[in-house]
């Protein structure tokens, strides 16, 4: 359809105007975006109170889809299940015995840590979870990969605190409404969790690539020890996660380490749990600059 | 009258007798399907890559060259801003690209002031893919290779779903006309 007005809008001095002004608002509104933008990216939680706000008004829509989305996962699983079904069921029951040994053996070394650990008088506690509360959603078409849960400052989620699922990691909560907050996805292209590899002592960075997949860099540099099917858990290095925590699964091998996929992919999460920080006063320690005391 | 044509006295947008349209639903329409579109990116999907069109500025865009001169040049402002606060993009980022993208259609209009369907699309992929560069580029995030292949599905399927939101804005267009309100 063409313009229905004419560009030279008649000898009306009003419409002139109106024409004018409407240029001069427009203009503003870019200065304005590049005005706040600068400051957002400078101080990125500038407007949190703001984005909380609207996000705590739309969080109790969103959670009922929740349910609909992992459902709507689990219909397809069980679909591919049904062409697989015969030697699915051999090798699971093989994988079977096999869990139940190594189900065995991780219980004695259970007892055997929390020997050490009372020997030690070491006592690093679970931590219960501060809220567990719905997975809302994410980001969905922004570049930048963030989560949204239902729970928030009034719940006592504070920014720092590790989310994860009954799989393993999800993020990191960023920032808090009263009622919900936002969360780093792992697959951020900001996020940087320090892992270490399951079955052996291999320290690493899983850091997100914005593409659903993880990087994991080695810390050692040398002969690439990793395989494909390799799981790394969290470290503990940092303070912020618990060791033992699922990360990723390594799909592919680079050179200086490997691709991995979240073992707690967003879409499949229904339930999550806010854990506490895990040293907090190790994070402390790290945020106060080394001219100062650490005090209270 | 009504034995010859039953249709004398209406028109698309129903009986003309005692009828009238609403300014609210013709002013506010455009307005607020915009913002339910922001608001829709947000609601039922999680998921571990952007893949979801940035419907809000597609609605937008549909709104612009679906039906010229119904939005203002500065709407770009209110709009981007009540997206920027659900879309988890940097605060400013939505007001500045969407008050460029609406001052860069103007500029193309005084060129081609009538386009047929097909330029329009071209005109609106052009846009979408400098859009979600742009967007991508101010996210704050580190640019790395995977993440810009992993902007190409998401184009696609934006420049796919813009014939169908366009046809959605002008039956969304039609119903803004509609004569709800009655007139004593």
């Amino acid at each position: 359809m063409a313009p229905p007005e004419k560009r030279r809008s008649s000898t009306s001095r009003r419409a002139q105007y109106g024409r004018f002004t409407g240029y001069v608002l427009a203009i503003a509104g870019v200065l304005i975006g590049l005005l706040l933008l600068a400051v957002s990216l400078q101080r990125p939680d500038s407007f949190a109170g703001l984005r909380g706000l609207a996000r705590d008004s739309v969080a109790p829509a969103a959670a009922p889809t929740t349910l609909a989305r992992t459902q709507s996962q689990g219909v397809l699983a069980t679909i591919a299940g049904y062409w697989r079904a015969g030697s699915q069921n051999a090798q699971l029951r093989e994988e079977m015995e096999l869990a139940r040994i190594r189900l065995r053996e991780a219980e004695a070394l259970k007892q055997e840590n929390a020997r050490l650990k009372a020997l030690l008088d070491l006592d690093q506690g679970e931590g219960a979870p501060v809220a567990i509360t719905h997975f809302i959603g994410s980001t969905a078409s922004s570049a930048r990969r963030f989560g949204y849960i239902g729970a928030g400052a009034r719940d006592g989620v504070n920014p720092g605190m590790p989310v994860r699922s009954p799989r393993g990691v999800v993020g990191r909560v960023v920032e808090t409404g009263a009622t919900s907050s936002r969360v780093l996805l792992l697959s951020d292209s900001q996020s940087l969790v320090p892992v270490r590899l399951a079955r052996r002592d291999v320290a690493a960075f899983a850091e997100g690539r914005g593409d659903g997949l993880i990087r994991i860099r080695l810390i050692n540099l040398g002969i690439n020890p990793l395989r494909k099917g390799d799981l790394f858990v969290t470290s503990g290095t940092g303070g912020y996660f618990r060791p033992g925590m699922a990360v990723a699964i390594v799909t592919r091998i680079t050179g200086d380490g490997a691709l991995a996929r979240m073992v707690s992919d967003p879409a499949a999460t229904d339930y999550v749990a806010v854990l506490p920080l895990w040293q907090p006063e190790t994070i402390r320690a790290a945020a106060t600059p080394i001219e100062q005391p650490v005090g209270e | 009258m009504e034995k010859l044509n039953p249709q004398a006295r209406r028109d698309r947008y129903g009986s003309k007798i005692n009828r009238t349209h609403s300014p609210s639903l013709a002013g506010g329409l455009p307005w607020a399907s915009v913002m339910v579109a922001s608001l829709v990116q947000i609601l039922p999907l999680a998921a571990a890559v952007p893949v979801m069109p940035p419907l809000g500025f597609i609605v937008l865009l549909c709104w612009r060259l679906v039906r010229p001169g119904l939005l203002p040049v500065w709407a770009g402002f209110p709009l981007g801003l009540f997206d920027d606060l659900l879309s988890g993009q940097p605060f400013g980022s939505a007001i500045l690209l969407w008050s460029l993208a609406l001052l860069v259609i103007e500029v193309i209009e005084v060129r081609l002031p009538w386009r047929e369907f097909l330029l329009d699309w071209l005109l609106a992929a052009a846009i979408l893919a400098v859009y979600l560069m742009a967007a991508a580029l101010v996210s704050g995030g580190r640019m790395t290779a995977p993440l810009l292949l992993a902007l190409l599905p998401q184009l696609l399927l934006s420049v796919l779903v813009y014939p169908i939101i366009a046809r959605m804005v002008a039956w969304l267009d039609r119903l803004r006309l509609m004569r709800f309100r009655t007139v004593d």
